[in-house]
């Protein structure tokens, strides 16, 4: 029983390391939680679905296109709502606000065109299984786990070895000594945005094959969980990433067993406060010092 | 008893000594200057003195008073008040309103008093009123009252983050690089001012690159390198210092 | 003139409008002194909280179930309210002793979602999400409020006693730490100012209205639940601060009225009204950073270090 709710855990937690990835790299860069993340996740969702099924796309590329789509959709909200903002170097909090205004209006741009009523998501893999020393697993938590982890381990390595990695580095630590160095800025925070938002896509069709239901709402409590994890591992620490959104998913599995179902979702906001309170730079983040 | 005083003061960051073993007091009524090449470990010094880092090993006196360790607000409540070497005005808020938060160890009504603006609370905003402008007059910034500070010149900014230091009313005032960044006139009219700071009773610590305004205005001078003391004395005893000679200009010179 | 303005208002219930008008009216009034309550803490002190609809509920639970049961006075409830808030602000305040800017939001934003879990699952003291019921109309020495006039009254006493206690207190030595603060704390903490006491006074006189606000909303609408204290509704909150400049108790004062009344306008507009609304506010944010009263010039300058 405990080992079955590890691996439900495992399997959404993963999903949560994928959403974490976007807060993380653009509060690493940007110094600023994007609140539309969530609603990205959605749209991602939602996109996959569109294609494969009004369009009847092959599901492959109903998702890659989807993946695609909510990467540009990405750079689109940074350009439209974040980089003026930027560029006169207005205060944090407006940028803030800037993000749920996008958020609010996702949302509902969400449910006038597709409706808010729950919609079904067809099953796409087999839901074959598996048991393991007692507990079901299923094809498609297998398939979820690897392939988050797969894409969470190959973006780590991008970052650590590749030019526009180690560009991207050089950015999140000092932007404008990167700029000094011929680093063009606004390149890396687009390509920063594509990437936390594909993933964010990525994520949200995960999330709507396992449960087979989406809802313009699934990003609310997804992105603030993912953001949750974020703050756990270190944000702005990719690996901390995989790491906080695990946890989270594991925590939030096994406790729910001992919990009344209904504290299920304040689980993940009890670990933020805590892990805040006692250690703001995350498991895995470093302590900044402060300067006089 | 000393009006300062400092025993074996010292501040590791990791592996690094920033400050080593310092030795140091100040009396009354004395300008003291503090000399190094950067990153000697001056700042670092004035940091712990006014209690934003906490000393590795030592001990700091005031009056005779142990106060290693002690809170920056309450060390400021004291009696040592300081002003920055990266100016750090409250650049939104007016000038007068930048001395008046400097009259804050020096006032106490309380929440009380404010919300109802009783006679306490307008008899001491009227004092607090009169005290600061008082000291912009000092500092020669009385006309410029109103303007928000960040649209000061640089040594306009300079000199309200004297006023605002000396607002409360410090025992020691303690100076970091103030002639950083002005020319020649503004470095001549700041050296006067810090003669006249004397006048006024206040007791100074001053950190300083330029030479001419340390050696004019300073009793004694303490001279810092990689963390550690390297010589004290009178002006004319460290200019003829051999140690701090090399110091400055390198082995050889 | 201010002297005018009240006495204007004063003329407002006889002037015959409807009472969807009046209702409208009323509700600005309770946003009023959210806003102006949020505008100590993010506006004047630089703390941006992401929870002020926690404290919102809390004097809006702690009210209506002492007068549930209890059958008290509103002017008892509604301190009970503030103060059962300022606690939690107090509470959620001490954390500030080690955190900082984005993170402190945080914290704010976690203590909001665990503040409407609970109040959504404690069936015994909330039952949870079918809500409390027949709250009784606000009591007053005796006096019933059950009229949209008398709402009026009310509402407008609170907003100008909450107005002139955090103008007082803003203007007063208090005022001007709590603003050093938000310009620079090495700074501020240089001067003697003891910042941890004053970020954690700011978040509880800033709790202490906000529960006020909540304890009359839950008498005015007879019903609540915890859907009505979402991070949905921080959110707004905060809108109204900053759409209407932060640090002008006018410009939040303005914004609240402005957030309230726009989306009843687009009503007709039915399912686009908060799609525009999220675009309003982006569009704002482009336009006018710094509000609509606030002082252009008075944009934080980056402080390079």
């Amino acid at each position: 029983m405990l080992f079955q709710q590890l691996i439900n855990g495992l399997t959404l937690g993963s999903t949560y390391a994928l959403t974490a990835v976007g807060y993380s790299m653009v509060f690493g860069i940007l110094g600023l939680v994007n609140f539309s993340h969530g609603s990205v996740y959605t749209v991602g969702a939602f996109l996959t679905l569109i294609f494969f099924t009004a369009l009847k796309f092959n599901f492959f590329v109903s998702f890659l296109l989807s993946i695609i789509l909510t990467g540009l959709l990405g750079i689109l909200i940074d350009r439209i709502s974040l980089y003026p903002l930027r560029k006169r170097n207005a205060p944090k909090v407006t940028s803030l606000i800037s993000t749920i205004g996008v958020s609010i209006f996702l949302q509902n741009l969400i449910m006038i065109t597709w409706g808010s009523e729950t919609k079904k998501f067809p099953l796409v893999i087999n839901r074959g299984s598996i048991n393991l020393f007692g507990a079901n697993i299923s094809t498609l938590q297998i398939m979820i786990f690897s392939m988050c982890i797969v894409l969470m381990v190959s973006l780590n390595i991008m970052i650590q070895k590749t030019r526009v990695g180690k560009a991207m580095r050089a950015t999140a630590q000092n932007s404008k000594a990167a700029m000094l160095m011929g680093i063009n800025i606004n390149a890396i925070i687009m390509i920063t945005f594509f990437m936390g938002s594909s993933l964010a896509s990525v994520a949200g069709t995960m999330v709507g094959m396992y449960y087979q239901t989406i809802d313009p709402y699934i990003g609310y409590m997804a992105g603030l969980k993912a953001f949750a994890a974020a703050v756990l591992g270190g944000i702005g620490v990719l690996p901390g990433a995989i790491v906080g959104g695990l946890s989270i998913g594991v925590i939030e599995a096994i406790a729910a067993g001992y919990l009344n179902a209904g504290y299920r979702d304040a689980i993940a906001f009890a670990v933020l406060v805590l892990m805040l309170i006692v250690k703001p730079s995350g498991l895995l983040g470093k302590q900044a010092s402060k300067k006089v | 008893m000393h009006k300062l005083q400092i025993q074996g003061l010292t501040k590791r960051f990791g592996g690094l000594t920033a400050v080593n073993n310092i030795d140091l007091h100040m009396d009354d009524n004395e300008i003291i200057g503090l000399i190094g090449p950067n990153g000697a470990g001056k700042t670092t010094l004035f940091n712990m003195i006014t209690g934003m880092y906490i000393p590795t090993s030592g001990k700091l006196f005031y009056q005779g008073q142990d106060i290693t360790g002690i809170k920056p607000y309450k060390i400021t409540d004291i009696g040592i008040a300081r002003t920055f070497q990266n100016i750090r005005l409250f650049l939104m808020m007016t000038v007068l309103e930048n001395v008046l938060i400097g009259l804050h160890t020096r006032t106490n009504t309380n929440l009380f008093d404010a919300i109802t603006k009783n006679k306490r609370y307008r008899n001491e905003e009227k004092t607090s009123h009169k005290r600061a402008i008082e000291i912009l007059e000092m500092v020669g910034l009385k006309e410029r009252k109103d303007e928000y500070s960040k649209n000061l010149s640089y040594g306009e900014q300079r000199k309200l983050e004297i006023a605002r230091a000396m607002a409360s009313n410090p025992g020691i005032l303690l100076l970091d690089e103030p002639a950083a960044g002005m020319n020649d006139n503004e470095t001549a009219e700041l050296t006067r001012f810090i003669k006249t700071l004397k006048n006024f009773g206040l007791t100074v610590l001053l950190i300083e690159h330029d030479m001419r305004l340390v050696m004019n205005i300073c009793e004694r001078i303490y001279v810092f390198d990689h963390g550690s003391k390297i010589a004290e004395g009178s002006p004319k005893e460290i200019q003829k210092n051999q140690q701090v000679i090399e110091a400055y200009l390198g082995k050889g010179a | 003139m201010i002297i005018l303005f009240i006495s204007f208002m004063t003329l407002i219930p006889f002037l015959g409008f409807s009472p969807y008008i009046m209702r409208i009216m009323i509700l600005s009034g309770i946003y009023i002194i959210l806003a102006l309550s949020l505008n100590l803490l993010t506006g004047f002190t630089g703390i941006v909280c992401l929870g002020h609809a926690a404290f919102y509920g809390i004097g809006a639970y702690t009210s209506a179930l002492l007068a549930i049961h209890f059958d008290l006075s509103f002017v008892f409830t509604a301190i009970a309210g503030g103060v059962v808030a300022a606690f939690f602000g107090l509470l959620l305040g001490l954390p500030t002793l080690r955190l900082n800017g984005t993170y402190l939001s945080m914290v704010t934003l976690g203590f909001c979602e665990i503040v409407r879990l609970v109040g959504l699952n404690w069936m015994s003291l909330t039952r949870g999400p079918m809500g409390l019921t027949g709250i009784p109309f606000p009591k007053i020495l005796g006096w019933v409020i059950d009229r949209d006039a008398e709402y009026f009254y009310l509402v407008l006493i609170l907003i100008i006693m909450t107005w002139v206690i955090l103008n007082n207190l803003i203007q007063s030595r208090a005022g001007i730490a709590l603003i050093a603060i938000r310009e620079d704390e090495v700074a501020a903490e240089a001067m003697g100012i003891n910042i941890l006491k004053y970020k954690v006074l700011a978040f509880a006189i800033s709790a202490f209205f906000a529960g006020i606000a909540g304890s009359f909303y839950a008498h005015y609408a007879s019903f609540i639940n915890p859907q009505s204290f979402t991070f949905d509704e921080s959110i707004q909150i905060l809108s109204m601060v900053i759409l209407g400049g932060m640090g002008s108790n006018l410009g939040v004062a303005l914004g609240a009225i402005v957030l309230v009344s726009v989306p009843e306008m687009l009503r007709g507009l039915q399912e686009y009204r908060m799609l525009i609304y999220g675009a309003v506010l982006v569009i704002m944010m482009l336009t006018r950073p710094q509000g609509i009263l606030g002082n252009p010039k008075a944009l934080k300058i980056p402080r390079n270090n």
